[in-house]
């Protein structure tokens, strides 16, 4: 695995991402200024880092999802490179174009900080792979806008190709209104693009990949990636 | 040339800033209010005097980056 992490500034949670990576794969991941205008060479994974790039200015992620490096990011995807956002990654992705959608205001108007369920829908995705489809992880939101929402049609299509992976939910793995942390249609928390290969979500399994976390439940994701990419090479 | 470009949720879109907004002109007792949207407002000042040549470029720009269409609508007015 040969991961690249994009840099914008404002970006907060690079380090965590790359210690995540380093930490399924073993390899250091590329740091990528996002003035750059290109990946590094061999690059098959690219990780979008949560944070606030350009203090959300204008819309979040909108800005970020306008330098140079995303024009790269778009070609990698468009080969069937894989991408991954997490939080203001997740808000990039959608306002670059990569992902249908928008992450708008949490509908209870909270910034929230805490940790949530998610079900994973599906595991036959290099994105889910390390876990089991219906299993139910802990892994922390820390977000003001992660309330999904899109037109009718596509969350009709979404969920009709079985694009959402994850979902929040109750402990025991229930989808309610409850558990639902920021509103989003459908209680979604991550989503995939049509071909599969490029996935934002809201919540930060980077943040629970060590047991001085005090939850490992985040490493599934990473180590599934890896194990898909040592595959593929 | 003076420009501006007024963006504003689509309607049907849940605005829950106009609605905290609302909440407070009502309990400031402000008459008449029935409802509140938030929008943006960019005063844009443009190089040149050709007015379709300005008018296409700021519709490029909010088609780009001002506004997000999934959700916004734009207008574009030269002052």
């Amino acid at each position: 695995m040969k991961s690249a992490v994009l840099v914008f500034p404002g970006i907060n949670r690079e380090r965590d991402m790359a210690r995540a990576l380093r930490l399924a794969s073993g390899k250091d991941a590329a740091m990528v200024w996002h003035a750059e205008t290109s990946l590094p060479e061999g690059t098959d994974l690219v990780v979008v880092p949560g944070g606030f790039s350009y203090g959300d200015y204008l819309r979040c992620g909108a800005i970020a999802a306008r330098a140079p490096v995303m024009d790269a990011v778009r070609d990698f995807a468009a080969k069937g490179g894989l991408v991954l956002g997490v939080c203001n990654g997740f808000q990039i992705l959608c306002e670059s174009g990569l992902l249908p959608g928008v992450l708008m205001r949490n509908a209870r108007l909270k910034f929230v900080c805490r940790d949530v369920h998610m079900r994973v829908e599906r595991s036959d995705t290099p994105f889910t792979r390390g876990y089991n489809a219906g299993q139910v992880i802990r892994v922390p939101v820390a977000h003001g806008e992660g309330n999904y929402e899109a037109d009718d049609e596509t969350l009709k299509r979404l969920e009709g190709e079985g694009r959402v992976l994850y979902r929040y939910c109750s402990p025991e793995g229930v989808v309610d209104e409850a558990s639902n942390v920021n509103g989003a249609a459908n209680s979604i928390a991550g989503i995939v693009n049509e071909r599969g290969n490029v996935l934002g979500m809201m919540p930060h399994p980077e943040n629970h990949v060590e047991e001085i976390m005090g939850c490992t439940d985040g490493r599934g994701l990473f180590a599934g990636l890896a194990q898909h990419l040592e595959k593929a090479a | 040339m003076k420009a501006r470009v007024t963006v504003t949720l689509k309607s049907g879109i849940l605005d829950p800033q106009g609605k905290a907004i609302e909440g407070a002109l009502k309990s400031l007792g402000v008459d008449g209010v029935a409802s509140v949207r938030q929008g943006k407002v960019f005063d844009i000042e443009m190089a040149g005097a050709d007015k379709a040549k300005a008018e296409a470029a700021l519709k490029a720009a909010a088609d780009k980056l001002l506004a997000n269409t999934v959700i916004e609508n734009y207008r574009v007015e030269l002052l």
